[in-house]
């Protein structure tokens, strides 16, 4: 028979691994795709190539 | 109409410039973040010094977590349908780049408020789990956000895959007011509102204001995190984008 001071306990480390998996996965993914887009950058590699952009191709800059 | 005579455009529609965007996510997240650690603390000292209460005893202070989650589970929801409709109808660039960043934030919201009224309902229902209407709906919408995932992970087109997950995010939308309104419209073990209702709240204060103030750093919470996940979503998106220029140039020299 668990006590309930047990269950609070339970319910604030669920809190603490689910938010803080949560924050954690946010702040790496982010540093990782900085990386990305910085090897490509040092690559020469741009978002919208200057060269012969084909006609109707997407232009949106996201 | 030329375009020296094109008028200025507004500052929310300026912002559907991601460059821009950014510009902005980069300059409001450290101020979010900071403003959300000190309402935490300062909810979470709140929760531990509140009384306990007369029938739950020291179980109330779950409810400081599990009621913010839950709001939130649902207001993230709330904001992808907004954003669906973003998508869908004015075929804004960032409201599909939102749709994507709330979705996993709202599944571990969901989760939360799943797994800590689980440990309430156990010692207070004498049992983890009952498949009563709220319970049940509230399970829908964890499922719900983790179809959502899955059919983001699974399509390769960005564009199709904005417009069919805008669709399913409004269908879903359907199970917001059921999750609402279930403890009114059916007889579930959950109990009824207590803070957001027509007649007021029926909480006590002294456990009404740190559950308000955990439910704003909650809000603050969402947040940060939706904005970092939106700046993540749009760098990924670039990264693709360039990958994509690269192959094409080594596809044309060959």
């Amino acid at each position: 028979m668990m006590t309930h001071a047990t269950y609070v306990a339970l319910s604030y480390g669920a809190a603490v691994v689910l938010i803080g998996g949560l924050v954690l996965m946010t702040l790496l993914d982010g540093r990782a795709r900085k990386r990305d887009l910085a090897e490509l950058e040092a690559q020469g590699i741009r978002r919208r190539s200057s060269a012969a952009q084909e006609p109707g191709q997407d232009q949106a800059d996201t | 109409m030329s375009e020296t005579t094109a008028s200025r455009p507004g500052w929310f529609t300026s912002l559907a410039n991601p460059t821009r965007f950014l510009g902005l996510a980069g300059r409001l997240t450290p101020w979010l973040a900071g403003l959300t650690a000190i309402t935490l603390v300062i909810g979470l000292y709140m929760a531990f010094t509140a009384p306990e209460d007369y029938q739950q005893g020291s179980t109330v202070r779950i409810m400081f977590i599990h009621v913010p989650s839950a709001w939130l589970a649902m207001m993230c929801y709330s904001i992808m349908a907004v954003s669906a409709i973003g998508s869908l109808v004015w075929r804004h660039p960032l409201a599909d780049v939102s749709v994507r960043a709330a979705a996993p934030i709202g599944a571990v919201f969901t989760a939360l408020a799943l797994v800590t009224g689980s440990l309430w309902g156990k010692p207070m229902w004498g049992t983890w789990w009952v498949w009563d209407a709220r319970l049940t709906s509230f399970f829908v919408l964890f499922l719900m956000y983790l179809g959502l995932i899955a059919l983001d992970r699974a399509m390769d087109d960005a564009n199709r895959s904005a417009r069919v997950s805008a669709v399913l995010v409004l269908i879903g939308f359907i199970n917001i007011p059921i999750i609402k309104f279930s403890v009114d419209w059916w007889n579930t073990l959950h109990q009824p509102a207590s803070v957001l209702r027509a007649d007021g709240p029926t909480i006590h204060p002294t456990l009404l204001y740190p559950l308000l103030v955990m439910a704003i750093g909650f809000t603050l919470l969402f947040f940060t995190l939706h904005l970092m996940a939106m700046r993540n979503e749009i760098w990924r998106r670039r990264v693709n984008v360039m990958r994509q220029n690269a192959a094409r140039r080594i596809g044309a020299k060959s």
